[in-house]
């Protein structure tokens, strides 16, 4: 049966609990749909989660080790990295704002930066943190243009008035806020010249300024003139017509659909929510195209994990180490990792989630979860509902019955095809 | 491009939203792949290249540190600190020589059955990764198209969905058709845990009459594991794909990382007949803005180890004597180094042809170093040519039915015997 409240919290968040779907039903989709974008009061569950203190980056001290304490200070940033990858899943998964926890998530895919490059654990944090607190998309945009993470992992922090590098302007106007087609190379070019001068300083890990490394010239960048500079740039672009409905088609892509394209109708309604992230969701969510794309979403890996730990009752920060370690590295093997999307242009989507090595990995942790789960017996029945899924197939009702105990059919419902797809 | 964004290629190209995907992109297992060894196929007339090995480079390559002029002295002061040594270069003539990490490449060029094609674009150069990609996939310069060319040959052909196979996770658009579309197998299927019976696994793979598409595609996915498991398994398994890729100095533009991998799989293939015409796998990692020598190098020494080998062991059947190898890349970069130590999205560069009926040697013209386009190579060999060689040679199809809007030259390097 369709059930849109439902689909509406697997959706704007990572999975749903047995009971806020309840009381979702009670409270009604528009209800529903206003107490996920604005949530009254600080988040008492995130609260159980506080941001981690990192200490120092080895480096930063040092920037060149010798090689024994270079193996010490990598090992110390390996040990970092895994710190903060557990503290985000953690609140991901006791997060009572679910939505704007999605988004955050949204965000990291779309100004896509990886710590495979950037190295730096403290810098990842600093940037997730600027995403996390910034008022709306042109702050954020403005903000992320001098973030010490993207201006590295795009080498902005090599792009000199005498040899510009125009890695962090192209993907500024093709991935980030304008789209493919809505520039020119000569506009690329331009842009590179106006992000100059701002380099990276490892030790004091900021970004810094250099006057005499910046091109302060006249640049003509989308038929406009001036002596732009990053700033200047970021509002030029935010003020180009394509920006707001690239925006949208980007949040449609990851919470309705990777292959069907925007609708019109619905673009024009989130365009005139922008820059407000929730309100273009809000915009997007409640249009009857977004119900209509029903089971067409393959559930990104960190969907499925922390939607399936939440319902299971579990949390990172509550497993033995051993097992997140373990479960941690099988989600590199499913292609998601947070802090370490595998390109600027952010996650994968649609069937690339469902290939044979995939379900092996999400087999392995399937049961690694339901390990975890102390439960007596359980139905098919009582398992749909505790998972959210709107019923199972013949197909999956016959094997969730082969089940010799409890955690096995917890397991088998975690990897079925009715939950692994949304 | 990722994993990721070979799908978000799809989705800038407008591809996505052909018919062809709802037809099930990729829906086809290893399985059912494997199993069309036993299907009779066309039998190919004569003894010459039949089956096609599509090997994209992500990122852009670097040309002229791969085929590089070591005897220009514009070479060497266009990129100072990048430039190879004249004495460092495995040389192919008094211009010419390949990267050190190109041994294998240089075995093979000695041994006639490596062509290099040079200075390989197109009009109007694109930098940006995802639509320079798109262009070279889809053959189509001009606009965005919704098809891939090797999509539109199997929509041409009427060839079942085994007749093009990707071994990379996200299908590419090359191998899109409006009405076809080319089978996604992925490689890294192996071992079940301890706690669940593989009777189960084949019982989740079944589909069911309810599922939406997508959801079929999720239950494939356990069918496609539990064969995998088997092949892979094989006298010649599957080098392991880490979870931890090693790291680059590249910023990740997509593709893969295990070419050998890849490439293993299609021997397998090829030795048990399978009638496969057309083979897609990749390698990522080439954006290298940074830093660029010791990042090309290991790819560079990853892709000749890789395909070396697997032309190697393709000398040795039949079968493996009809597959042709191409390589390329979506552009080559700027001729001059950035202050980066690295090179920034250029244009023109190398193709690579590979195989035992290749006739090795020089194809296209070397672009000048001097004569530029606003810093960058101007290509002297239209990539459409290549490609309608590779259609009318190892596919024995009409080029024209398939590229539009280009008269093809073809290219002698795959000649009839």
């Amino acid at each position: 049966m369709t059930d849109d409240v439902a689909l509406l919290l697997r959706r704007a968040g990572f999975g749903p609990t047995a009971a806020e779907l309840t009381a979702a039903r009670q409270t009604g989709y528009a209800g529903t749909l206003a107490g996920l974008l604005d949530p009254p009061g600080p988040d008492v569950g995130a609260g159980r989660a506080p941001v981690p203190d990192l200490g120092p980056d080895p480096y930063a001290a040092e920037p060149n080790p010798s090689a024994a304490r270079r193996a010490a200070a990598d090992r110390q940033r390996a040990r970092q990295t895994e710190l903060i990858s557990r503290w985000w899943l953690d609140r991901m998964t006791v997060a009572n704002q679910q939505a704007l926890e999605k988004l955050h998530f949204f965000w990291h895919g779309h100004w896509a930066t990886s710590i495979d490059k950037v190295k730096s654990p403290q810098l990842m944090l600093r940037q997730h943190l600027t995403m996390r607190t910034a008022r709306d998309i042109r702050d954020m945009a403005h903000r992320m243009i001098v973030d010490p993470a993207l201006v590295y992992w795009l080498d902005g922090q090599l792009n000199t008035r005498a040899a510009p590098n125009e890695n962090l302007g192209r993907e500024l106007l093709e991935l980030f806020l304008l789209g493919i087609g809505r520039y020119g190379e000569a506009d690329v070019k331009q842009a590179g010249r106006a992000l100059t001068g701002w380099q990276l300083d490892r030790r004091n890990e900021r970004l810094v300024f250099r006057r005499e490394l910046h091109d302060g010239g006249v640049k003509t960048i989308l038929g406009a003139t001036g002596r732009f500079d990053a700033s200047s740039l970021v509002t030029l672009v935010l003020d180009q017509p394509g920006c707001p409905g690239f925006i949208a088609s980007r949040m449609w892509f990851r919470y309705a659909s990777s292959a069907q394209p925007l609708p019109a109708g619905v673009r024009d309604a989130m365009v005139a929510a922008f820059p407000s992230p929730t309100a273009m969701l809000r915009a997007m969510l409640a249009s009857p195209a977004f119900a209509a794309t029903r089971g067409t979403m393959a559930k990104q890996p960190v969907e499925w994990l922390v939607g399936a730990m939440r319902q299971l009752g579990l949390r990172p920060s509550a497993m033995p180490p051993e097992t997140f370690t373990s479960v941690l590295q099988h989600m590199a093997g499913l292609g998601q990792r947070p802090f370490r999307p595998p390109s600027v242009g952010g996650w994968t989507s649609g069937a690339a989630w469902l290939t044979s090595a995939a379900a092996q990995l999400r087999l392995a942790v399937a049961g690694k979860l339901a390990g975890l789960v102390e439960t007596r017996g359980l139905t098919p029945e009582q398992v749909a509902g505790l998972l959210c899924v709107d019923g199972w197939s013949d197909r999956t009702l016959a094997v969730l019955r082969t089940a010799s105990n409890p955690r096995l059919m917890l397991a088998l419902g975690l990897v079925s095809p009715e939950y692994v797809v949304t | 491009m990722d994993l990721t964004t070979r799908r978000r290629f799809l989705i800038a190209s407008g591809v996505a939203g052909a018919g062809a995907l709802a037809m099930g992109a990729g829906a086809l297992g290893l399985a059912e792949l494997l199993q069309t060894a036993d299907r009779p196929g066309p039998e190919p007339a004569g003894d010459r290249a039949s089956t096609l090995v599509l090997v994209t480079l992500y990122g852009g390559n670097d040309g002229l540190n791969t085929v590089i002029p070591y005897a220009d002295p514009a070479y060497h002061s266009a990129r100072p600190e990048l430039a190879y040594a004249p004495e460092t270069v495995l040389r192919l003539d008094d211009a010419l020589g390949l990267n050190p990490k190109l041994r294998g490449f240089k075995r093979l060029w000695d041994d006639r059955r490596l062509a290099v094609v040079l200075g390989v674009g197109y009009p109007r150069p694109d930098r940006s990764h995802f639509r320079s990609m798109d262009i070279w996939q889809t053959a189509a310069p001009a606009a965005p198209a919704t098809t891939g060319w090797v999509g539109r040959w199997l929509d041409g052909t009427g060839a079942g969905v085994e007749a093009a196979v990707s071994f990379e996770p996200v299908l590419p658009p090359l191998l899109v058709g409006r009405h076809r579309i080319g089978a996604c197998v992925s490689y890294t299927g192996l071992a079940l845990p301890s706690w669940i019976d593989p009777a189960v696994v084949t019982a989740l793979g079944r589909p069911s009459p309810g599922d939406t598409e997508m959801q079929a595609r999720a239950a494939v996915a356990y069918a496609d594991l539990l064969r995998m498991g088997e092949v892979v398994a094989g006298p010649d398994p599957a080098p392991a794909i880490g979870a931890d890729m090693p790291m680059s100095t590249a910023t990740g533009t997509g593709g893969d990382n295990a070419l050998g991998a890849q490439l293993s799989l299609v021997a397998r293939c090829v030795e048990a007949g399978v009638p496969t015409r057309v083979y897609s796998v990749s390698l990522g990692g080439f954006d290298t803005h940074a830093d660029e020598l010791d990042g090309q190098e290991m790819l560079l020494g990853e892709l000749d180890g890789a395909l070396t080998a697997f032309a190697d062991r393709m000398a040795k059947t039949e079968a493996g004597r009809r597959v042709a190898v191409v390589v390329y890349s979506e552009f080559g970069r700027r001729v001059r180094a950035n202050a980066s130590d690295g090179t920034d999205h250029g244009t023109a560069g190398p193709v690579f042809v590979l195989g035992h009926h290749v006739a090795g040697g020089f194809y296209g013209e070397q672009p000048s170093l001097t004569d530029l386009d606003d810093g960058d190579l101007k290509a002297t060999t239209d990539f459409r040519d290549v490609v309608a060689t590779a259609l009318s040679s190892v596919l024995d199809a009409d080029p024209s039915r398939y590229i539009d809007d280009h008269r093809a030259t073809l290219m002698p390097f795959l000649p009839y015997p």
